[in-house]
């Protein structure tokens, strides 16, 4: 694998006794977007800070290029990065000024910052508002500005701290579709850290699960979305359906698995006699009446009792009762096939 | 009431002619008083920053003399500043006692925990991700407090007014290590002070007035500037 554009090892960090960060050794890698998923209060923001140099870890070392950084070469580092929080935090000043503010940080002359900060306007859809007090904009022309004056830096590392969090759900997908298409056309390595799994999904090249101060896994977007580690991650990721079984027999690839409700067939490297957890996606679920024509390729069919079906969002979330086991589907819209009591099948 | 209203006569007359005395008197207040604010703010600002921003043991005791100092009375200050410069005193050598200098420092006592009070509390009211923020688009520590010290002008234009007001009025302590003497350490409290004693109530409500009005002019300016800046920045949308 390339070398890692900063890489962190054997952190700790303490505040009093409590360790709130645990991380024995993660990687960022030049040109991907690594996004750091997980709940409130698990650390994230404060990994965040220790990887742009903001806070000193209690224990443990930081790589900038397989240089270990040290406290004396901290701003010159810190320049080769930029930061982005939830807050855009801009001065009472214009959106050019606070656009240009990191670039005036470094010395730059008027000519050169204008013929950074202007395509960088433009590209966020703000060079109307270059004039207008910071003060007097919305939420996401903050955050857009907040963003200019990140990207406007050309940093080796940007640093993106849940900037989507603070905004309306239409300026929000506004603003990550934008970024998507700019670090996709870019490729500026970038840290994301989000507790929003959709916004880490769409984002992450790969996707880093920190729950509790401690990573659970790393891995590619798709990997972690579709084959979580453990049961803490899986729940984080989405999946709400857990089946604890036990494998009975093992064919040509394919495991016998028996749980507490019913036996399904899955595919993997199993062996006789071993436990393991299955776990299925609300949107991979598919239901279908009793006694209904059900055409499905799927090679796990079971039987549930459907107990409830909520709207959720633009879907409906479905819960249903497989033995001691909850289920939960995520469908379009409720069939008028399904009655109270509901044959379920995937 | 008739009193007043000569007094007050006689006062508009010495300050349209620009009696040479009370014209004296006036610049004397405030250079002195100008010179105790301006190094009480070179003094009062960097405590107040580093109170707000830093956190260190002995932080919160500090706080608490500093807010105990915002209400020193004057004339414990003259006090303590006479007894350190009284010829057998700690600073005697200096021969500091009854000059300018003397009452120039005793001010700066009374006017630094204003100023540093003020600050810390200016400070404290940006938000506390600011920094971490301009950290992170590669501000230097200098860079840092300048910038901070920029967002937070408004309210430490309120410090430099609470710091002038308070030495231009006080005069417990420039009586005290100034010794208002005429010609060299009179100031325009001091001098209402005695010119009321003696009975001379036109010079000394002429001293007041003049007092009133420069505080007033000094506050005007500062006022203005603040609320213009103020009205530069709209609110939120």
């Amino acid at each position: 694998m390339a070398e890692a554009l900063l890489s962190l090892h054997g952190i700790r960090v303490r505040y009093d006794e409590p360790t709130v960060l645990e991380v024995d050794s993660l990687a960022v890698y030049p040109g991907e977007v690594l996004a750091v998923m997980g709940p409130n209060g698990a650390g994230k923001s404060t990994l965040l800070r220790l990887m742009g140099l903001l806070q000193q870890p209690t224990q443990g070392k930081i790589y900038f290029h397989d240089r270990e950084v040290s406290p004396t070469d901290g701003l010159s580092i810190r320049r080769r990065m930029a930061s982005v929080f939830q807050e855009p935090l801009l001065l009472n000043a214009s959106v050019y000024d606070n656009a240009a503010l990191g670039l005036k940080l470094r010395g730059l002359d008027g000519r050169t910052i204008e013929q950074r900060i202007n395509p960088w306007l433009t590209r966020l859809g703000i060079e109307h508002l270059a004039s207008r007090q910071a003060r007097s904009l919305s939420g996401g022309e903050a955050q857009r500005t907040s963003l200019v004056r990140a990207l406007a830096l050309d940093p080796e590392l940007l640093l993106l701290d849940e900037p989507f969090s603070p905004l309306d759900p239409p300026t929000r997908e506004g603003l990550l579709l934008d970024l998507e298409r700019i670090l996709r056309e870019t490729g500026i390595t970038t840290v994301f850290v989000t507790h929003d799994r959709d916004e880490a999904f769409m984002l992450g090249d790969r996707v880093a699960v920190l729950i509790a101060g401690k990573i659970h896994q790393v891995g590619a977007a798709a990997e972690v979305f579709l084959r979580p580690v453990n049961e803490a991650v899986a729940h984080f990721v989405g999946i709400d359906t857990k089946l604890s079984g036990v494998v009975e027999t093992v064919n040509e690839g394919w495991a016998q698995v028996r749980f507490n409700g019913g036996c399904v067939e899955v595919c993997g490297d199993f062996q006789a006699g071993e436990h393991l957890l299955l776990c299925l996606r609300p949107e991979d679920i598919t239901l279908g009446a009793p006694g209904e024509d059900f055409e499905s390729s799927a090679r796990i069919r079971l039987i549930a009792k459907l107990v409830k079906i909520i709207p959720w969002g633009a879907h409906y979330r479905a819960e249903l009762a497989c033995g001691d086991n909850r289920l939960v589907a995520l469908i379009t819209r409720p069939s008028r096939a399904l009655p109270s009591r509901a044959g379920m099948r995937r | 009431m008739e009193l007043i209203w000569e007094g007050i006569k006689q006062a508009l007359v010495h300050i349209l002619t620009a009696d040479s005395e009370v014209l004296g008197i006036t610049l004397r207040s405030l250079w002195i008083s100008g010179a105790a604010t301006l190094l009480s703010l070179a003094v009062g600002i960097p405590i107040g920053i580093a109170l707000a921003l830093a956190r260190f043991p002995g932080r919160s005791f500090a706080v608490s003399l500093i807010n105990t100092g915002m209400g020193l009375p004057p004339v414990v200050v003259g006090l303590f500043v006479s007894v350190f410069l009284w010829r057998s005193g700690p600073l005697g050598f200096l021969e500091l006692l009854y000059t300018p200098t003397a009452m120039v420092i005793a001010q700066l006592i009374i006017a630094f925990p204003i100023v540093a009070g003020l600050t810390m509390a200016a400070f404290q009211t940006l938000n506390p991700n600011l920094s971490l923020q301009l950290l992170g688009i590669g501000a230097s520590r200098l860079q840092l407090l300048w910038l901070l010290s920029k967002e937070a002008r408004l309210p430490l234009l309120a410090a430099v007014m609470a710091g002038f007001g308070g030495v231009i009025s006080e005069v417990g302590a420039s009586m005290m290590v100034g010794g208002n003497i005429r010609g060299q350490t009179r100031v325009l409290t001091t001098a209402t002070v005695l010119e009321t004693g003696k009975g001379n109530f036109e010079i000394a409500i002429a001293l007041g007035l003049i007092l009133l009005l420069l505080t007033f002019a000094v506050n005007f300016l500062l006022t203005h500037i603040q609320q213009r800046e103020q009205l530069r920045w709209p609110k939120p949308s």
